[in-house]
């Protein structure tokens, strides 16, 4: 990746939350949500952060859209006038012209569209705030983005109460899509969706990247659904990146043993397939309290002494993959074979 | 496989509220063998919880149990119709968690957070077997420890609150076996946790049937689960059993439209990076309009005008095991006889 290419670079990214305890309120300790956490996107590309509840991939993605104010790191954004900027430890009146170009699909597009706004007025409202246009050019735009996202005209003066949850979630598209941003954070656009209707999103978000060249930050937790949009794999654990590599080289050869035992936890969609799986033992580190040394050590089968007592960096290799484990070198870790 | 613990045949569970009818189930007719495992997969509205409510007479108002029968050979070799009983009776509140235990979705929602977990499995042992209030703990105890919480003796002393989403679901899972039941119903008992927090829960619920013979009706929407899990499946749509076969057969010679459409439309671990998947045209209708004839027929590839919007396919039997309710198969000699 050279410079000109790269959308977003996130730089040593901390987000804490204090617990705050007795009359006086005093901080006696915080929740490491996002722990030092780097990664960078490309023009046209999509990383996917996958990991389980409390991993810090949706904190992460807040922090990046600036809906929460990062602890401590960088978060360099390159706008379309081709400078660089670092979204970290801007303004909120310094966003604003940013917000144009980074924006978010929703998890829940249920409970994401206001009910009391037509079709055309929830896609064309970020045009409104901006003030881009007159209401027949609005309408226009409106028009243009019901049809790239396939979906008639004539729902434009509809309400959303009338749409089932796929069309709904093609609105929340054609929404972030209203103003041409660079970059999408999609927080789990698929999960709350069937699975019929989860394949047309999906492939709806692979074809719109490919004509708009469009980046996306794919935040989720169902590797299946990852393997359909990324080009490259970012896996968190208790707040930290463990390992990136690319899509195909992660699912196949795994080189951390938490991502060794996601891969082998997915149920296959093939009975003849019945994985002798690895189950963990335990429960994802509280946050709060993470083990010394590697937070994923009292679940890992390969631990050693050395993992009780120091944190492996993230090493980067020259394939493009980064693992952060003591033993990656050794270990001979199998992954899914198609 | 010897003779069924429970024979379901032509269910149909209506919700009638003002707006109209509701056909949540439709015609549903299966067998659940002890010690097998009978996966029911579906979309949402396809009725695959109603069903299961509808067998343990727990459906909400307004829908109502209308037809069909669901024989359940009781523990001393008594067959009772689930149907005909009525769902107050004594008789139906033993069978509850008595001889069918069931886990709900929701966790979160299904425990009280007014009670220990441990009163509560206390709670569900004493209502069905006559052991004191000491007995009755100790056991819960030893049922906390089967299904996997560590410190048993000091967790049955905590709230739900006080617990993991995983516990929580191990929780419930020992509430559904408190009473030793012959049958586990299993409702998405798997949908809000994690992925390696599935993996330990289903581990456990092929343990605990190993254990003890038990006869699992796991409802999911997941293909993934349902092949990891299930010896025979129901595949259903808008209140239809579409097809029913063993495992093997749904997976690897689906012959209803929709199982195959479902099947290729699923993302699939094993896939081609960034490759596009195969799309079931439209979406799932809402239950007030649902389609005549054949409820598939608008987004059905192999829709035959004329027929399958007019009239409501019937069953037809491709092997002893395998069915299938689609006009494709019927067999001309059966639709004259």
């Amino acid at each position: 990746m050279t410079t000109e290419q790269i959308v977003l670079s996130v730089e040593g990214l901390k987000k804490y939350f204090p617990i705050r305890r007795g009359l006086l309120r005093r901080v006696v300790g915080n929740v490491k949500a996002v722990d030092d956490v780097s990664f960078k996107i490309a023009r046209g590309e999509t990383l996917s952060l996958v990991g389980e509840s409390g991993c810090g991939k949706t904190t992460t993605s807040r922090c990046i859209l600036r809906a929460i104010r990062p602890t401590a790191g960088a978060i360099q954004f390159r706008t379309d006038e081709s400078r660089n900027v670092n979204v970290a430890d801007m303004t909120r009146t310094e966003l604003r012209p940013l917000r144009r170009q980074m924006q978010m699909i929703f998890q829940d597009p249920y409970s994401s569209l206001n009910p009391r706004m037509t079709i055309a007025d929830i896609i064309g409202e970020p045009l409104l705030v901006n003030g881009m246009g007159d209401l027949t050019a609005r309408r226009l735009r409106v028009a243009e983005l019901l049809d790239v996202v396939q979906l008639p005209l004539a729902y434009m003066n509809r309400f959303p109460h009338a749409f089932s949850g796929g069309q709904r979630q093609r609105i929340g598209i054609a929404r972030a899509l209203a103003l041409n941003p660079a970059l999408i954070v999609a927080d789990e656009p698929v999960s709350a969706l069937d699975v019929s209707v989860q394949a047309q999103i999906i492939n709806l978000m692979l074809d719109l990247q490919d004509r708009l060249g469009l980046s996306y930050l794919f935040v989720a937790h169902d590797l299946s659904v990852v393997k359909h949009v990324s080009h490259r794999v970012a896996v968190m654990y208790v707040g930290r990146i463990v390992e990136v590599a690319p899509t195909a080289a992660l699912f196949r050869s795994p080189k951390h043993p938490y991502t060794e035992a996601l891969l082998s936890a997915v149920p296959v969609p093939d009975p003849r397939q019945r994985a002798r799986r690895i189950v963990l033992e335990g429960e994802v580190a509280d946050p709060a309290r993470p083990p010394p040394g590697c937070a994923f050590h009292p679940r890992c089968r390969y631990a050693i002494e050395r993992c009780r007592v120091e944190a492996p960096p993230l090493v980067e290799s020259e394939d493009g993959r980064a693992v952060a484990c003591h033993r990656a070198e050794e270990l001979d870790l199998s992954g899914v074979v198609g | 496989m010897g003779e069924p613990i429970l024979s379901v045949r032509d269910l149909e569970t209506f919700f009638r509220p003002d707006e109209g009818i509701v056909r949540a189930v439709d015609g549903a007719s299966f067998d659940l063998y002890p010690g097998r495992t009978l996966g029911i997969v579906g979309e949402s509205g396809c009725g695959k919880s109603v069903t299961a409510r509808s067998i343990l007479r727990i459906v909400d108002h307004p829908g109502k149990v209308e037809r069909g029968e669901a024989l359940l050979r009781r523990g001393d070799g008594r067959i009772v119709d689930l149907v005909a009983i009525d769902a107050k009776s004594a008789e139906m509140r033993d069978i509850r968690g008595g001889e069918i235990g069931y886990v709900f979705q929701e966790p979160m929602s299904s425990l009280s957070s007014f009670h220990t977990i441990g009163n509560q499995v206390v709670e569900a042992i004493r209502l069905h077997r006559a052991v004191s209030a000491k007995e009755a703990r100790d056991r819960a105890i030893e049922l906390l420890q089967l299904v996997g919480i560590p410190r048993p003796e000091q967790r049955v002393d905590s709230y739900s609150f006080e617990l993991s989403g995983g516990l929580r679901q191990r929780v419930m899972i020992a509430l559904a076996l408190a009473a030793e039941p012959r049958i586990l119903i299993a409702d998405e008992p798997t949908t809000a946790l994690d992925v390696t927090t599935q993996a330990q829960i289903l581990e456990l619920i092929r343990k605990i049937q190993a254990d003890r013979n038990l006869a699992v009706i796991l409802i999911t929407h997941d293909m993934g689960v349902i092949a990891e899990m299930a010896d025979s499946v129901s595949v259903m749509y808008l209140g239809k059993v579409v097809e029913s076969g063993p495992v093997d057969t749904i997976f690897h010679a689906p012959r209803h439209p929709y199982t195959q459409a479902l099947l290729r439309s699923i993302p699939s671990v094993l896939a081609e990076p960034r490759s596009r998947l195969t799309t079931i045209a439209g979406s799932i209708p809402h239950p007030y309009a649902r389609p005549p004839g054949c409820p598939f027929h608008p987004r059905c590839q192999n829709f035959m005008p004329g027929t399958c919007d007019r009239s409501a396919p019937p069953v037809t039997r491709l092997d002893p095991e395998h069915e299938v309710r689609c006009f494709l198969y019927e067999a001309p000699a059966e639709a004259v006889a």
